[in-house]
């Protein structure tokens, strides 16, 4: 009698628990999943000011302007169909350049400028999200870096 | 000719997986006797010829043979020695090979030591071993041949990812395999003591040496990779939570979990159905890894070429394994279920807690990994990050760790609140010392590194606790061991949340001459050179840090060029100079040159962090693996017997 009662609360433990990671994964992954966006999705009003999201695209040539400070680059990110300004401080990855695709991790700012926490270039070898497969055909690849580590 | 050869080698090794699962299965089918016999030296000589196939690539390597498809690819004549070297596993091919050979010599040393076992359990053991080999030969040979040749050699190679040039990195991946593999063993006692129905202690204590000896790897190997990635990649993190990070993580908590259960069937007889289920998540989740990452589903750091058609040979071994197993023990749970009764308030009972939790964790990562793949196939672009990560596995970490302070305290069967509260009240002090200390002097400081504080105070107390009271020399190594590696997560978890708390970081373009103050440190940048390496040009800048008191230390950090190979183009690389300091490491990187107005490039961009007892992280690691290590030895008896031998020898040098 003993022993079933204590497997019965054993169990129920283990339900509670599975329940509450359940809910608390569900949550965090409507919160925390940075939905990925290009920028004719952002121009399609698609992304609200403030919220946190990664803008995939190509760099627009010529568009590359560092401010005099040294540290800020302003820049505009394009998929052939919209393009969105994007503002970023810090040192870019080494494969970052015109006419190459990019990841930025940010959020839109009310006056339609993308704020860059973080800037991934496409084929940096430190990270690609599998994202930067989708972009659109009719952009010019960048030459393939091959990268091969493993784990 | 050394590719035949190896490639025969490589065949041979298969048709003797092939020998020793049939043996194996005929046997068990009440076949003759003869053919037990059988397999153990065929096990044997497969380990020792897949290691000679994998011992041939390794010289193919290094004698540069250029008309082997795999080595023009992946290696250069240029190349330091020892970059040729670690070149054979830094590719698919290769690393494949070296999974096998692991696979395969696991295999014979089971052959070779494990005595323990019934001799049906431990055939039925060899043939799953043999089965999962025979899976992987398969592989290698129909889709992955190392050992193909090109039909006309080039001069010379691509080269090597200059990333991968780094001595941490060669030898981060066979520490990581030895992990990953060893568990295959697990999987292939747990099978095999299905089979036969022998599942208790015996079966327990059988596999818990090589459930310690991978788990071991693969907190090295995770340690390793986290520090490579802090020093090598130049964004001063330590963990990203990338996808390939996660298919190693997740393995470990799996051999985490399992290590605590097999614990309890070995020495209770409980806990059976359970530790079999987890030796069997435990491989299965190293070959979900290896699958998410071979199989092109997603691109990141370390995955290979995308090529489908792997991804799907993969899946499809995948499914036979891990269906097989899961059916097996469908079919055999009911069988193996009971066992020893046990409180909830026990030794037990907490380590069951401890495994939910583990289990939930890595449920909780997995899902994180796998979801933006499966939304991406319903039409849908998200990607998960680490904040998501963090806020599932950070709580539920942190309770892991207060299960961890009771577990040890508690003894076996039964147990009484009153009793454990007792044992407690120096850890609970050390904990509310770390929280007032923390909320008065440091300032703001998040949640979550608060709490994490706080827990690492208590589990460092705590963790020494079955210590008291105890003649040091005479507890037994596994307590030792349990000791070290919990205080290892308490010194771990307080490097976690000292670093994210206190992080101070600088951004600066800087001219040469120019004064950076970060934290306690005044940095001066004297200026910047070029400066030539074996393959590759950089720019190095010069930091002289000046602490408090005084003290100077030069920093160098560098941005590197190397030149494109075969047509490929140049790939630049940064080498942040590291300052490790008492109370944590100052960070330095060196970007790109400011051009001024005029076009002169007078000032560079420079950043620098200061990373209060970051260095905690990966020593709280090794203490994990160190703690691993003495208690393997403990179990291996290596000691005992080492000690009576010697007890033996001074009684015989005594007597009359």
């Amino acid at each position: 009698m003993k022993a079933k009662h204590q497997r019965l609360a054993l169990a129920l433990v283990a339900l509670g628990g599975i329940a509450g990671a359940g809910v608390l994964a569900a949550s965090a992954l409507r919160d925390e999943a940075a939905y990925f966006r290009t920028p004719a999705e952002v121009a399609g009003g698609k992304a609200a000011v403030g919220e946190a999201m990664r803008l995939g695209g190509m760099v627009a040539k010529g568009s590359i302007a560092r401010q005099s400070d040294g540290l800020t680059i302003r820049f505009v990110a394009t998929d052939g169909k919209a393009t969105v300004p994007v503002e970023y401080k810090g040192i870019v990855p080494d494969l970052f350049g015109e006419e190459s695709g990019m990841v930025a991790d940010g959020r839109m700012r009310a006056d339609g400028t993308f704020v860059a926490d973080r800037i991934l270039a496409k084929h940096d070898e430190r990270y690609m999200p599998p994202q930067m497969g989708e972009m659109p055909k009719n952009m010019k690849a960048p030459k393939n870096v091959k990268a091969t580590a493993w784990p | 000719m050394i590719a035949e050869l190896g490639l025969a080698l490589l065949w041979i090794a298969a048709a003797l997986a092939c020998l020793s699962l049939v043996a194996g299965i005929l046997f068990l089918r009440g076949g003759p006797k003869d053919l037990a016999a059988l397999v153990r030296p065929a096990s044997v000589a497969q380990g020792v010829l897949t290691a000679a196939a994998f011992g041939l690539l390794i010289a193919l390597f290094v004698r540069s043979d250029m008309s082997v498809e795999l080595v023009a690819r992946n290696s250069n004549s240029l190349k330091p020695m020892i970059f040729k070297v670690a070149g054979t596993w830094g590719n698919h091919e290769g690393s494949m090979l070296l999974w096998l050979m692991i696979l395969s010599l696991s295999g014979g040393l089971i052959a070779i030591f494990e005595k323990r076992l019934r001799e049906d359990t431990l055939v039925a053991t060899l043939a799953a071993q043999a089965a999962l080999s025979l899976g992987f030969f398969a592989f290698l040979l129909f889709s992955s041949n190392p050992f193909k040749r090109l039909p006309v050699a080039p001069p010379d190679g691509q080269g090597l990812n200059p990333l991968l040039q780094d001595i941490g990195l060669a030898f981060h991946p066979p520490t990581l395999y030895v992990g990953y593999v060893g568990l295959s063993v697990a999987f292939s006692f747990a099978v095999g003591a299905l089979i036969t129905r022998e599942i208790g202690p015996a079966f327990a204590r059988a596999m818990r040496p090589w459930v310690l000896g991978s788990w071991i790897f693969l907190t090295l190997g995770i340690t390793a990779g986290s520090y490579w990635a802090y020093y090598e990649l130049g964004w001063g993190g330590w963990w990203f939570w990338d996808p390939v990070e996660n298919v190693s993580l997740v393995p470990w908590l799996a051999g985490a979990a399992l290590l605590h259960s097999v614990a309890v069937t070995a020495t209770r007889n409980a806990l059976r159905a359970w530790t079999v289920m987890l030796a069997v998540i435990g491989f299965s989740m190293s070959m979900v890894g290896t699958f998410i990452v071979r199989s092109g589903l997603l691109t990141s750091v370390h995955s290979f070429a995308v090529d489908p058609e792997r991804g799907t040979f993969l899946l499809v071994l995948m499914a036979i394994y891990i269906g097989g197993a899961l059916t097996l023990f469908a079919l055999r749970a009911g069988s193996v279920a009971e066992g020893k009764k046990f409180a909830l308030l026990s030794r037990e009972g907490s380590l069951v807690i401890n495994n939910l939790l583990l289990t939930t964790i890595l449920a909780l990562v997995l899902l994180g990994t796998l979801y933006p793949i499966v939304a991406e196939a319903m039409g849908e672009k998200i990607s998960v990050g680490p904040p998501y990560y963090n806020k599932v596995a950070g709580p539920l970490a942190l309770i892991l760790c207060l299960v961890m302070v009771a577990g040890p305290l508690l003894s076996w069967r039964k147990d009484d609140g009153k009793r454990l509260w007792s044992r407690l009240p120096l850890a609970v002090f050390a904990g509310a010392a770390v929280l007032f200390g923390l909320v008065l002097f440091g300032g703001k400081v998040g949640i979550l590194p608060l709490l994490g504080m706080t827990v690492a105070g208590v589990v460092a107390v705590a963790s020494l606790a079955p210590l008291w009271g105890r003649n040091l020399r005479r507890t037994p190594l596994p307590t030792w061991g349990m000791v070290v590696a919990h205080f290892g997560v308490a010194v771990c978890l307080a490097g976690m949340g000292a670093e994210s708390a206190f992080i101070k970081e600088r951004l600066v373009a800087a001219a040469p001459g120019d004064d950076i103050r970060i934290g306690d440190f005044s940095v001066k940048f004297a200026g910047v050179k070029p400066v030539a390496g074996p393959n590759y040009t950089a720019i190095e800048g010069t930091l002289v840090a000046t602490t408090a008191s005084g003290s100077r230390f030069t920093m160098r950090p560098e941005a590197r060029t190397f030149p494109g190979l075969m047509g490929t183009a140049p790939t630049e690389t940064n080498e942040a100079a590291l300052l490790t300091r008492p109370g944590g490491q100052l960070y330095a990187v060196l970007g790109q040159p400011v051009t001024s107005d005029e076009g002169r490039a007078d000032r560079y961009q420079i950043r620098l962090w200061w990373k209060p007892l970051v260095w905690w992280i990966w020593l709280g690691g090794a203490l994990i693996a160190i703690g691993a290590t003495l208690s393997l030895l403990g179990r291996a008896q290596l000691l005992a017997i080492w000690r009576s031998r010697r007890h033996r020898k001074s009684q015989e040098r005594f007597a009359p």
